[in-house]
């Protein structure tokens, strides 16, 4: 007898060109994005967590930041540095900023001067740039005995002891609150050398994919807060009461995560539809490669 | 001599083990020291690293190798903002700003980007339910997909409580073990080579 063969629609739906693919995708991202909706956004509580951490401190707290991302991950994290920015100066405190990675200074100038602008601050009375320094985890280590000896002069080549700002601030015991927004496993080298061996209260940014792994710092108390990719950008911005690129964006990744959602149940009903999930199934139709 | 470099690593290894958990000052000062010297390394290790990149690319060039009209727009690349960098410094409105903002942040956004085009394409093609452990992992992705951005809220109340318990249980669960075990692998692999029995860094296993 022969084999009943499989529904013509899945089999075409198999072999689906994979442009069809990436048409669909420019348009989930595009679309959103020219034609806002404003998606409802609500707080996570590790989100609230880092939001309350910050905002609990008094005015004029000196805050050490560490911004640890390079233009590949800016849509992620440049949005959360600047709601984090915006929120330290609206709080009155005073943020040191710095880089461990060496292509992310024009992005933090960025984020100082919109964050700045937006607040009202001024550099080198309200925050100050470090700049980069290599060496990662010795430069965090570093941190802990001299700031000086790590950043003898700022972003701009001030001498630090000019800046009257930095005037006995010189290792993490100086900075009530360290944070990190990061994008790599720099991130590691915080929470055991600031966050634990110089018991530093901590919160930490990071990218979607990478959030998860911190999970489990956060019920250690390692960390004090967790923000999470664009997302966790959007929920900072909504705490602060801010539309930013976060809040923008998350629409445009709200359809993009539907459209490939509905992307995978469909491939999967065409499989079934040519037999591929039967036991013993060969697919019924050869699954399109895509060109 | 031979047992020289494994010396060298058992004290400097074991020196800042125990610089790690003493707080007194002068044992504090004295790994300052070693931070200066471990920074003057990695400086002298980026010259190296640029050195290798162009004298590779050189390489490539030369013989006409595969590739090599890129290896071009490297040393070109290399060579511009060294120059630049050096002579004008990298303040706003300098050439090595205005390269940054108007080629290195867009081209490494945009490959990061394309992703987002490879993993649609990749997920429709490779995510199938064909046995009952994918079908799990299919349907927990799906609704991680829905349930964590906007529209998983704005279509169905439950969906971020259901997210945050898989995060916070299953994700978290599994995720402790992971680092409990890299945790302990890193320090089975630290004690090996500190203690000699690891010597394949030498060069010979």
């Amino acid at each position: 007898m022969a084999a009943k063969r499989p529904s013509g629609w899945a089999v075409r739906l198999m072999a689906l060109d994979r442009r069809v693919i990436f048409v669909l995708i420019f348009l989930a991202t595009a679309l959103p994005l020219l034609f806002p909706v404003n998606l409802p956004i609500t707080a996570s509580p590790r989100v609230k967590a880092a939001f309350d951490t910050v905002d609990r401190l008094p005015a004029g707290t000196y805050v050490l930041m560490s911004l640890d991302y390079e233009p590949d991950i800016k849509a992620e994290l440049q949005p959360m540095s600047i709601a984090v920015l915006r929120h330290c100066f609206r709080k009155g405190l005073k943020p040191i900023v710095l880089t461990l990675y060496p292509a992310a200074p024009g992005l933090i100038e960025r984020a100082l001067a919109i964050a700045s602008e937006a607040e009202g601050k001024k550099r080198n009375e309200d925050f100050v740039f470090l700049g980069y320094k290599s060496g990662s985890q010795s430069v965090i280590l570093g941190l802990g005995e001299s700031i000086r000896t790590m950043f003898p002069r700022d972003f701009w080549g001030t001498p630090l002891d000019d800046i009257p700002m930095m005037k006995g601030k010189n290792s993490y015991a100086d900075f009530p609150l360290v944070i990190n927004l990061s994008g790599s496993a720099i991130a590691d080298y915080y929470i055991r050398i600031a966050a634990t061996r110089y018991q530093r209260p901590m919160v930490l940014g990071a990218t979607a994919v990478m959030a998860t792994d911190y999970y489990p710092y956060l019920s250690s108390k390692q960390i004090l807060g967790l923000i999470g990719g664009m997302k966790g950008a959007a929920e900072y911005e909504r705490l602060m009461d801010i539309t930013g690129d976060a809040r923008r964006g998350m629409d445009a990744q709200s359809l993009i995560h539907v459209t490939i959602a509905l992307l995978v149940i469909l491939g999967n009903v065409a499989l079934f539809f040519t037999g591929g999930l039967k036991p013993g199934g060969s697919g019924g139709a050869r699954e399109g490669t895509g060109r | 001599m031979r047992n020289g470099p494994l010396v060298i690593t058992f004290l400097v290894a074991t020196s800042l083990v125990a610089m790690f958990f003493i707080p007194h000052h002068k044992v504090q000062e004295g790994q300052s020291v070693l931070l200066n010297w471990a920074n003057v390394v990695y400086a002298f290790a980026l010259i190296l690293g640029s050195l290798t990149l162009w004298v590779s690319h050189q390489k490539k060039v030369l013989a006409r190798a595969e590739g090599w009209p890129y290896s071009v727009v490297t040393l070109a690349a290399l060579s511009f903002v060294t120059v630049a960098g050096t002579v004008q410094g990298v303040e706003e409105g300098t050439l090595v700003n205005r390269y940054y903002n108007m080629v290195n942040s867009p081209l490494a956004s945009t490959m990061f980007a394309l992703l987002a085009f490879f993993i649609a394409s990749a997920a429709f093609r490779a995510f199938r339910a064909r046995n009952a452990e994918a079908t799990l992992l299919l349907g927990t992705a799906i609704v991680m997909m829905i349930g964590r951005v906007s529209v998983g809220e704005f279509l169905w109340s439950g969906f971020p409580p259901v997210t945050e318990w898989l995060l916070d249980v299953p994700n978290l669960a599994a995720k402790r073990a992971i680092a409990l075990g890299i945790g302990l692998g890193a320090i089975s692999t630290a004690l090996k080579i500190i203690l000699g029995i690891d010597r394949t860094y030498l060069g010979r296993s």
